[in-house]
């Protein structure tokens, strides 16, 4: 589903180049539950960022099920993301302007995706049911958390990527959060690709994958 | 489109949980849009009376034959080169006096009168017949009909006794002319078979040249593109315009700074966007879609408030012009779709260049940019840099326009460029001001009092700088208008020698009025006075007679005058100049000024050169009896009187009730001065206006800024807060803080000022209106406006300092609560 090869990506720090990836690796079957981990400065991020078509690579191949990422324009990787891929990030990233029930639904409607019963089933999954018309100023990091994985589930996406989801998150209610994704992502089928520290979080995942001087060690 | 409306819906979201933000844009853009579009339908109303009054029945508008001496001629020259084939049409143009008001006749010719003669009000086919049958008609304008206190179809009398046709109101016909058949205008003028002028229309063929038919006795005048009186209203105008600029440069600060800020809050927003799919190119086009969708509401408004901002500066427009340079404006705003389209453009316009600077950055935005909520505080010690670097190539634009420009429009270029360049340089100025504070400051609150005040100042920079532009043109506007109010009064009481002055309708009633003023022991002297019309240099100018009396050299003010000037003026071959025309033609007192005249060139030694404030006309001024010799077409309807002062008002009274005259046609020197004064005064009530606008704009940026700004200081405030300082002490230091950079930039608007003040004085006056007033500061009238800049940042700084008094403590421990 999705396949990485020999990727690799330079960034320029004070004038010197800095290599970040040297040429990953990386493949992920369908439905497939995968954490990476690796050092401060390993180049976790920028792997998923590439995936997402955040930023573009400097050589090698990413193919998300049949698009080829690293050969699409940035209008191209903007639909990718938003019909194929789910995003989660450590700061939430939600709309503070947009109450909960619209940030939930937001990427889904861009996409042209919206499905009211699923929308309705993941409210009652993530426990989001009393929330719903209130601003992301006024919830907890974990509640924060919750409808962010809400809304990157909302399109049934072919992969969620998850840059340190629980990073801001105490123990007991990244344990939760982390199920509630587990749960979710089985109930959809999709691939799931989690940067954590957290060898603990880590072990909770199919698979696990340490990210080491720009390689899949 | 469903994809583009989303991010709208999100892009708009953000305003309606930042309501003030919103409310900010929506201001800033209303008052820009308002002003400016208000000024806009002033000037468009007074620039299309000018058009209707140049293109009445073929005015300056359409080519014409004259005299050369500018007499009447005979209709005989009209016959002769109508069969030659010349396509002309006679006018004949005189004043009488309908009840007791002098006014503008006009004879024209209906038949042969040119099809082209610009927007001229035409007659129709229909109204032909009983516009030239018995009784015939006086076409008038609706304001001049009430102004005359009469009813359509009423035929009131001249002061001669003759009725005038039946008046007939024509809506396009502009004010204070009455228009009739050339053959009852001949009658009514007492000038048969006179003509003042031939209006020429399109010939078919090639008619005989002008020459062979009339000799030298006409002369073909071209049409001008700009009349007369369009050029000398073009500075006041130009003032207007100046203005109405300024204050929409005013809002648009405060639009970029709300915008700016908005762009910066919603960062996180963008990134989100683009994360979740929406693509570049879609989440930019959204965003000017957005901003032009608020420019164009926001246009609607303002153009609403324009027009009521209009409507209510035009009495005073009116009166101004009217007062100054004869123009007649009517007093109902009337505006044409142009102005509508052109306001919405403005503000459109506006709000894209308001907000450039943070559309681009969002179109170069990198996906990944880090969210970096007023991340231009971090940047601000370059944009110092780079802004006081601009300020120094400004400074040397309005130096470079000061030295080598020679135009009214450069002298407001040094203006603009002198404000633009401190509005510039403020920030660094500030910041070296604040810096010194924290160097000097002992205890630890007063060192992070300081500190702080420079890292709010980015924040404020922007509404600092519409303070700074707003009090320096006050401070600049404020001398100018209070200098030229004394030097004008002190110049008037030496002008206005006589203690009567007497305008006859017409020669007969001259004579007849100094025939019966001979009798009365009352009048102590008789000084007739006169005035003709003439061009020096291509320049029109007015030929001013004046008696030769002592009273006259006594009072009457000479800037500069050679030695005898008044015995030199006597036998008529040397004259005065206005202080306007000798700038205008160069020339100075020991110069010769040649002077065409019916009877040759009249060689005139200039031998003093004096002021003549408000009038817009080049003035000479000659012993009268030399001006009726030399023109013996003068009118001689001028007549002043010296009278005792306990015998004015008998004799005025005596002079109306014997002569049918009205309060225009006779008035004590304490009336014309007071007339003088308050058309003085009138003049200025619009700058004032304007003026006022602009520091309320101003306000309002600082207002909004501050509100803007409030939500943002909470996590500067609130580790002082949790140490142990109160809020209400938190809310005061608050309002030393802003008090204290309002008060900085006020002092630093002071200097400005006073150089606007100078540039007003030295160089756009002199370039508008050719008179150069001594320069004057009044130290009150300073420190009163300072306390006007505090008072309007007290009052913009009372709201979020009182919120923040009595902010609920949760609000401010939350501050806490968000770090992790």
């Amino acid at each position: 589903m999705l396949s990485i090869k020999n990727l690799s990506k330079t960034f320029s720090s004070a004038g010197e180049p800095v290599h970040v990836l040297r040429g990953v690796d990386l493949e992920l079957r369908a439905g497939e539950r995968v954490a990476l981990t690796g050092e401060s400065g390993s180049g976790k991020s920028t792997l998923l960022h590439l995936i997402a078509g955040l930023d573009a690579a400097d050589g090698g191949t990413i193919r998300l099920e049949d698009a080829e990422v690293t050969n699409l324009s940035d209008a191209g990787r903007a639909a990718v993301r938003r019909d194929r891929i789910g995003l989660v990030f450590q700061q939430y990233n939600l709309i503070p302007s947009l109450s909960v029930e619209d940030n939930l639904a937001f990427q889904a409607r861009i996409a042209g995706r919206h499905d009211a019963a699923w929308t309705k089933e993941l409210v009652e999954r993530l426990g989001l049911a009393g929330l719903l018309k209130r601003y992301p100023e006024q919830l907890s990091g974990g509640q924060q958390q919750r409808v962010a994985i809400g809304r990157a589930l909302a399109t049934k996406p072919s992969l969620l990527l998850a840059d340190e989801p629980t990073g801001n998150l105490d123990e007991e209610t990244a344990d939760d959060v982390l199920a509630l994704a587990r749960d979710l992502v089985a109930r959809t089928g999709c691939g799931f690709l989690m940067v954590t520290h957290s060898l603990h979080l880590a072990g909770t995942l199919d698979r696990h994958v340490i990210l080491h001087a720009g390689r899949i060690a | 489109m469903r994809r583009a409306l989303w991010v709208l819906a999100v892009l708009l979201s953000h305003w309606r949980r930042h309501k003030m933000q919103f409310a900010t844009l929506v201001i800033g853009l209303v008052a820009a849009t308002a002003l400016w579009s208000g000024v806009q339908a002033i000037n468009q109303q007074a620039r299309n009376a000018y058009d209707r009054a140049a293109a009445t029945f073929g005015g300056v508008r359409t080519a014409m034959l004259v005299a050369p001496n500018a007499a009447t001629f005979s209709q005989d020259l009209f016959v002769k080169l109508r069969r030659a084939g010349w396509p002309v049409s006679p006018v004949l143009e005189g004043r009488v006096q309908v009840n007791g008001r002098s006014i503008r006749l006009l004879g024209i010719e209906p038949v042969t009168l040119p099809a082209d003669v610009g927007n001229a009000p035409r007659l129709g086919a229909s109204d032909l017949s009983s516009f030239v049958a018995p009784p015939g008609q006086t076409l008038v304008a609706r304001e001049t009909l009430t102004d005359l206190q009469e009813q359509e179809g009423a035929a009131p009398s001249i002061s001669s006794g003759a009725k005038l046709p039946p008046l007939r109101v024509l809506p396009q016909l502009v004010p204070e002319v009455l228009v009739v058949d050339i053959g009852v205008a001949q009658r009514l003028l007492n000038k048969p078979d006179q003509v003042s002028r031939l209006l020429i229309g399109t010939p078919k063929g090639k008619p005989a040249p002008l020459a062979s038919i009339v000799g030298d006795q006409l002369q073909r005048i071209e049409p001008n593109a700009e009349t007369e009186l369009e050029r000398l209203t073009d500075s006041f105008h130009l003032n207007l315009t100046a203005f109405g600029l300024l204050s929409f440069f005013v809002g648009l600060f405060i639009v970029n700074s709300a915008v700016g800020l908005a762009f910066e809050q919603r960062l996180p927003m963008l990134r989100t966007l683009r994360a979740c799919g929406a693509s570049a190119r879609l989440v930019n086009t959204v965003m000017v879609v957005e901003l032009v969708v608020l420019a164009l509401v926001a246009g609607l408004i303002g153009l609403a408030c324009g027009y009521f901002i209009a409507a209510a500066l035009l009495p005073d427009v009116v009166a101004s012009l009217r007062g100054l340079y004869g123009a007649q404006i009517p007093g109902q705003l009337t505006l044409r779709p142009e102005w509508w389209l052109a306001g919405i453009g403005i503000s459109i316009a506006g709000a894209m260049v308001a907000a450039a600077t943070s559309l681009i950055k969002a179109f170069r935005m990198p996906v990944l940019v880090t969210a970096q909520p007023y991340a231009w505080q971090q940047r601000q010690r370059r944009w110092l840099i780079l802004q006081s670097a601009a300020a120094c190539a400004v400074f040397a634009v309005a130096l470079l326009l000061l030295r080598y420009g020679d135009s009214l429009i450069s002298g407001f270029g040094v203006l603009a460029a002198l404000m633009f360049g401190a509005a510039l340089i403020l920030p660094a100025s500030l910041e070296i001001i604040l810096l010194v504070g924290q160097r000097t400051a002992r205890g630890p609150l007063a060192r992070w009092f300081w500190a702080d005040s420079r890292q709010q100042l980015s924040g404020l920079s922007l509404a600092l700088m519409a303070l700074l532009l707003a009090l320096a043109v006050n401070v600049g506007v404020s001398t100018m208008v209070e200098t030229f109010s004394r030097t004008f009064v002190g110049w008037l009481s030496g002008r206005l020698a006589a203690d009567v002055y007497i305008s006859a309708s017409d020669n007969a009633q001259g004579v007849a009025i100094r025939n019966w003023l001979k009798d009365r022991s009352e009048a102590q002297a008789i000084l007739s006075g006169g005035r003709a019309e003439t061009q020096v240099q291509g320049q029109p100018v007015e030929l001013l007679g004046l008696p030769d009396h002592a009273l006259y050299r006594e009072r009457w003010p000479l800037l500069e005058a050679a030695p005898r000037a008044w015995t030199r003026l006597i036998p008529g071959n040397a004259a005065f100049i206005s202080e306007q025309l000798s700038r205008r033609i160069n020339v100075r007192v020991g110069d010769v000024v040649e002077v065409p005249a019916p009877g040759g060139t009249w060689e005139l030694d200039i031998v003093g050169i004096y002021a003549d404030y408000g009038n817009p006309k080049g003035q000479l001024a000659v012993n009268v009896a030399a001006l009726i010799r030399q023109f013996p077409q003068t009118p001689q309807t001028r007549i002043g009187l010296i009278v005792a002062r306990d015998k004015i008002a008998g004799l005025i009274v005596a002079l109306q009730k014997q002569f049918a005259l009205d309060e225009r046609s006779v008035a004590d020197q304490a009336t014309v001065k007071a007339e003088s004064i308050r058309i003085f005064n009138r003049t200025f009530a619009v700058t004032s206006a304007l003026n006022a606008f602009t520091l309320g704009v101003a306000g309002i940026a600082l207002l909004t800024s501050l509100l803007t700004l409030a939500n943002s200081r909470l996590p500067q405030l609130a580790p002082l807060w949790a140490i142990g300082i109160t809020r209400p002490r938190l809310a005061a230091i608050e309002l030393t803080k802003t008090l204290s950079v309002a008060l900085f930039t006020a002092l630093l608007a002071v200097p400005l000022g006073l150089l606007v003040a100078w540039c007003l004085i030295a160089i756009v006056n002199v370039k508008a209106f050719g008179w150069r007033l001594p320069f004057h500061v009044f130290p009150l009238q300073l420190v009163e406006l300072i306390a006007v800049a505090l008072l309007a940042s007290l009052l913009a700084a009372a709201l979020p300092v009182l919120r923040l008094a009595r902010m609920q403590p949760a609000n401010l421990v939350k501050v806490f609560a968000n770090e992790r």
